[in-house]
């Protein structure tokens, strides 16, 4: 019993290993820093060359997801690291990112209004290897056009995010997660007035590999801290 | 071959030029000055004007009073090499070579030219002519060398054309400062009363190098042609552009496709020999139905690489309308510019914004949905935020302020939007908002932080922004438009927080 357990779990590495995902050297786990969540993902290593999907169904939604993607650029980013917006209508405003730890200069919109430009673009993008993260938002994204969008990843280990606005039908993808990001009411501060830290809830509603949950996580002086009281795990079919 | 050498002195060289420009001038008695310690000195007089006794090094104050009608006009600098290089450009129809002496002559290497005009004295009279005619006060005079031929146009009163192997009679009669020396030496010399070159000729080498150094024997070794003199020739820049004529007229993608990598190999090889890149180009490809057609590509980094300037093309070959068939291609580098060589790099490693593989990227971005849509932010000083990012002149453009660090909502609303209110108190935010038909009832705000406007830009009312937190959570930027006013003030959102 105990061996067919091992053989199992031998397999499995072995599939992820064919399928890009390198198991990390004992004790040498490269954390990322957004805590708990990275467990979800295989080897609990979160995804680097790879394209994530986030949903987003309000202005206020695009928001929070323009955060913790920001957020999570300032950690992918090495110092004179290069990133990529590919923007609808000239919204993200650049000042707000240095809060996020991300350099706003070191950042390359791209103002696009129409679908099709935009996924040419963010397909050229990606295969550029001396770029650290490209983010694009879209409308629409169908099974293939997210499939050519990881391949290009493969060969460019460049870390790709599609915010998509789309609130309708959503299509399998072959991204290695699909996300969703609400914005939580922020804790007191010991009775402070105001707003607190960012809190947001990150959903993760598929990971390729890997298991899905819902986690907490507040934006407190330059990194993600988890809020693990609240951590819910929300049963649903791994993609 | 025998060399010979042609000086042309321009007497008046920034006078007539700018006399040339301004006809009204011609006339009249006018100076070019410049400010030279405190003072206006005299640059450049014209001819009316030193005639009436205005010269240049003369105080422009004393000068006034010489000639009461005396108008003076700012010398531009650097207008002398301005001028002088399109002379000898216009020039080059008598000889291939041709040099700058600043600050008033050119100087023109005419071995095996001038009997195609019937003889030197023909050749001397024709480029005379023509540049009087332009309206420039020009003399010439020819010899064996250049140093010679300076020494005769600028000293000589007579006699232009020096016979070959004549120099040493022709020169002799002239005033040392006929060799160019320094003015300590001419001092010397004159100090010493030596009166013309033929008293310095008589010496022994030996006596003249111990009393007045190396340089005035060098000067007379040059002159008598016993040393040669190197100058630098202005040659007109051959522009890059390649041709490419087609046998039968192309009329398939593949064909342009196949025109343009046989001119774009020729360009670049060319390119890469001279270390520049290209940033502009363009295709003008000739139609046998006697149309033009053209395309152009431009790069964010001068590029001389095939592949990638290829890649460019080929997003525009989709634009070129072939017709009935294209005979003829030109390819022509507007805009090239010395890159730096790259130094292969052993190990690969974040290279930021100088990245190659970025800079080539963005151009491809460029060919297809044009350079406009692609940004980079700087801050700029200014607190009015639609105004406080900058967009960057160029790839390479690094900050010049921190940014600031204050929070400020990750999207920024491009024309505010007016919301309704409801519950107000003086100098607090409102209790509920209403946007596009939804109810948000704030339970957390933060604020109000002032901006005022830029008065000496626009007129209008100051803003008082507030970040408020909703029931859900949701996090908005909102301000109230001028003073709190019992209710009437205007309410808008401009942005949201992450």
């Amino acid at each position: 019993m105990e061996s067919n357990k091992n053989i199992i779990s031998k397999l499995r590495q072995d599939i992820l290993q064919w399928e890009g995902y390198k198991a990390p050297a004992t004790g040498q786990r490269d954390m990322l820093g957004l805590g708990p969540l990275e467990s979800a993902f295989p080897n609990g290593v979160f995804p680097k060359g790879s394209v994530h999907e986030l949903i987003c169904a309000s202005s206020e939604q695009a928001a929070a997801t323009g955060g913790l993607v920001s957020g999570i650029l300032s950690l992918l980013v090495q110092p004179g690291g290069i990133c990529v917006w590919i923007g609808r209508d000239r919204c993200l405003y650049a000042p707000a990112l240095a809060t996020f730890g991300l350099e706003p200069h070191q950042v390359i919109f791209i103002n696009l209004m129409d679908d099709k430009d935009t996924l040419w673009v963010m397909e050229e993008a990606l295969k550029c290897p001396g770029l650290t993260a490209v983010v694009c938002e879209l409308r629409e994204m169908d099974f293939k056009q997210s499939r050519r969008f990881q391949l290009a990843v493969e060969h460019s280990r460049v870390t790709g995010f599609v915010l998509r606005n789309a609130t309708g039908k959503l299509g399998s993808t072959a991204c290695a997660a699909r996300w969703h990001i609400k914005p939580l009411p922020s804790a007191d501060l010991g009775g402070l007035p105001g707003p607190g830290f960012l809190r947001w809830q990150a959903n993760l509603l598929k990971v390729r590999n890997g298991q899905t949950g819902s986690w907490v996580l507040e934006w407190q002086e330059g990194q993600f801290v988890p809020i693990t009281e609240t951590t819910v795990n929300l049963e649903m079919q791994v993609g | 071959m025998q060399k010979r050498f042609m000086a042309i002195w321009f007497r008046h060289l920034l006078t007539d030029g700018l006399a040339r420009r301004r006809p009204e001038l011609k006339s009249m008695p006018f100076v070019l000055a410049s400010p030279v310690k405190n003072k206006i000195i005299i640059s450049a007089s014209s001819k009316i004007a030193e005639s009436e006794g205005a010269f240049a090094g003369m105080a422009v104050a004393d000068a006034r009073a010489a000639v009461a009608e005396l108008i003076v006009i700012d010398e531009i600098p650097g207008q002398a090499f301005k001028l002088l290089r399109l002379l000898g450009l216009g020039c080059i129809r008598y000889t291939p070579i041709v040099f700058i002496d600043l600050p008033d002559k050119l100087i023109l290497d005419i071995s095996g030219c001038a009997h195609l005009w019937g003889g030197e004295r023909e050749y001397l009279k024709e480029i005379v002519f023509k540049l009087r005619a332009a309206g420039f006060d020009a003399r010439a005079a020819i010899a064996d060398t250049p140093s010679a031929a300076w020494a005769v146009v600028r000293y000589a009163q007579k006699k232009p054309i020096i016979s070959i192997g004549g120099q040493v009679a022709a020169i002799a009669a002239l005033p040392p400062a006929a060799l160019r020396l320094e003015p300590e030496v001419l001092d010397r010399l004159q100090k010493l009363g030596f009166r013309n070159i033929g008293l310095l000729l008589e010496l022994p080498g030996s006596v003249l190098r111990r009393r007045f150094g190396q340089g005035l024997l060098l000067r007379i070794d040059q002159a008598l042609g016993r040393v040669e003199e190197y100058w630098e020739p202005l040659t007109p820049p051959v522009p890059y552009a390649e041709r490419l004529p087609c046998l039968e007229p192309i009329r398939t993608a593949a064909g342009i496709e196949i025109a343009i990598e046989k001119l774009l190999s020729a360009l670049c090889l060319r390119l890469q020999a001279e270390g520049m890149g290209l940033r502009k180009a363009f295709l003008k490809c000739h139609r046998i139905d006697g149309r033009k057609v053209q395309v152009a590509i431009s790069t964010t980094k001068g590029s001389h690489s095939i592949s990638h300037l290829m890649r460019l093309f080929r997003l525009q070959i989709s634009k070129i309308e072939p017709a009935l068939g294209i005979e003829l291609f030109i390819l022509e580098a507007t805009r090239v510019e010395p890159i730096e060589a790259m130094q292969e790099q052993l190990w690969a490693e974040t290279k930021g914004l100088a990245d190659t593989a970025l800079a080539e990227l963005l151009d491809r971005i460029a060919g297809k949905v044009g350079p406009q849509a692609i940004q980079r932010f700087l801050p700029a000083e200014r607190y009015w935020p639609e105004r406080s990012v900058k967009l960057a002149a160029s790839l390479t453009e690094e900050p010049g302020i921190a940014w600031p660090y204050a929070l400020r909502p990750i999207r920024l609303l491009r024309v505010p939007e007016p919301v309704e209110v409801m519950a107000l108190v003086p100098d607090h935010p409102p209790k509920l908002f209403i946007h596009k038909g939804k109810r948000h009832t704030i339970t957390k705000a933060d604020g109000p932080e002032r901006i005022g406007r830029e008065w000496w830009q626009d007129s209008g009312e100051h803003r008082d922004y507030y970040m408020v937190e909703d029931s859900d959570g949701q996090r908005y930027w909102l301000f109230r438009s001028g003073h709190y006013d019992g209710g009437d003030a205007r309410w808008y959102l401009h942005g949201y927080f992450a």
